[in-house]
């Protein structure tokens, strides 16, 4: 398609129809920025950092994963990469695995989160609706990331400059 | 038996919907601008076909069946056609570029990567526009998105065609914005 070429990722397909950009970018900020009772901004853009680099999708993964710096959860660049690594090895809670280990069975294939998988995040302390938000994040992160890739949308290495020019007033 | 306690009077999506109105209003308003609001080129049908399509390809039953059910009566109800696209898009009486839509469609649900230049060639050799393109991709990563919704939390799917008809007539005449129909559930 012809995109804009000063615009990365899946900002280049808003640009090119603003009509679907508006309810995705709604979705998002929903999902990630607006307040929630039980996990903060740092939490979620986490699981969609970690979501992102399972679908291999840089774009997605390296904007995410810096904003799980901007929000919340401070200078934790190390954190970030270690969970990107291996959540069971990263330096984050017991919920946090078990929830992140439900965002890795929603990429991997539909229908495979287990029971077990439930009442291990349960047992850790996560609530029904941490784990519903979980599973909706990770789907609605498998969308974005297949729509960024099925689209070929410009992915640029240094993803820094657009954090700073656009995000840093951590809206979407 | 659903993973999380849900309406039982509302099955697949509109359970859920009911479960987390925050999510809901982002997710009908995407499916509404996607599928139902005037399109330049693409019927809603057509649109609806791709929904339908992408839903049997993700075996997701209540999705399948309601976008089925939409796309009939967006075509003048014809549930010949939807039939004939769930059985073969290559054989059914559809125009060579929906079928290229249906095959752009197939790759984004196997992996958006699995889109090749020679898929968005074969689409604009049969006259699909660049904004057709990325509806078509749009709507098959949204899609999956749903059904992966509906069957991850192991919602309700009724099996009674009646019911999917009626509820298809609905959206297909008032689109997605309006309150769902209560279905009083057996479980």
């Amino acid at each position: 398609m012809n995109l804009p070429n000063e615009i990365p990722g899946i900002r280049s397909l808003f640009m090119c129809r603003p009509e679907t950009a508006a309810q995705l970018d709604t979705l998002v900020q929903t999902l990630l920025h607006n307040p929630h009772p039980m996990l903060n901004c740092g939490e979620r853009e986490l699981i969609a950092a970690y979501v992102s680099r399972l679908n291999t999708c840089k774009y997605c993964c390296n904007i995410h994963g810096s904003l799980v710096d901007e929000n919340q959860l401070g200078d934790n660049s190390e954190m970030i990469i270690q969970v990107l690594t291996d959540p069971e090895t990263a330096p984050i809670s017991n919920k946090m695995k078990a929830l992140l280990n439900i965002a890795d069975k929603v990429h991997t294939s539909r229908k495979k989160v287990t029971a077990d998988d439930i009442a291990l995040a349960i047992k850790e302390g996560a609530t029904d609706m941490e784990i519903y938000d979980t599973r909706f994040i990770a789907d609605a992160f498998c969308m974005y990331n297949c729509y960024v890739a099925g689209l070929a949308a410009y992915q640029p290495d240094d993803v820094e400059q657009f954090i700073d020019e656009e995000y840093s007033t951590a809206s979407f | 038996m659903p993973h999380i306690n849900l309406p039982t009077e509302f099955p697949g999506i509109r359970s859920l919907f009911m479960y987390r109105p925050e999510t809901a209003a982002p997710l009908n308003a995407l499916v509404q601008a996607m599928l139902h609001n005037p399109h330049p080129t693409l019927s809603a049908g057509e649109r609806e076909l791709i929904a339908t399509y992408v839903s049997r390809l993700n075996t997701c039953k209540y999705c399948c069946n309601i976008h089925g059910a939409i796309a009939q009566h967006q075509l003048g109800n014809n549930a010949e056609i939807v039939q004939q696209v769930l059985a073969d898009p290559e054989t059914a009486p559809i125009s060579s570029k929906l079928k290229a839509l249906l095959k752009i469609a197939t790759k984004v649900q196997s992996g958006g990567k699995n889109v090749l230049p020679d898929d968005i060639e074969l689409a604009r050799s049969e006259g699909a526009t660049d904004l057709e393109i990325h509806d078509a991709v749009l709507i098959a990563a949204a899609f999956c998105m749903y059904n992966r919704y509906v069957d991850g939390l192991a919602t309700w799917q009724p099996d009674d065609a009646a019911i999917y008809d009626k509820m298809g007539e609905q959206r297909a005449r008032e689109g997605y914005l309006t309150p769902p129909y209560k279905v009083v559930s057996s479980q």
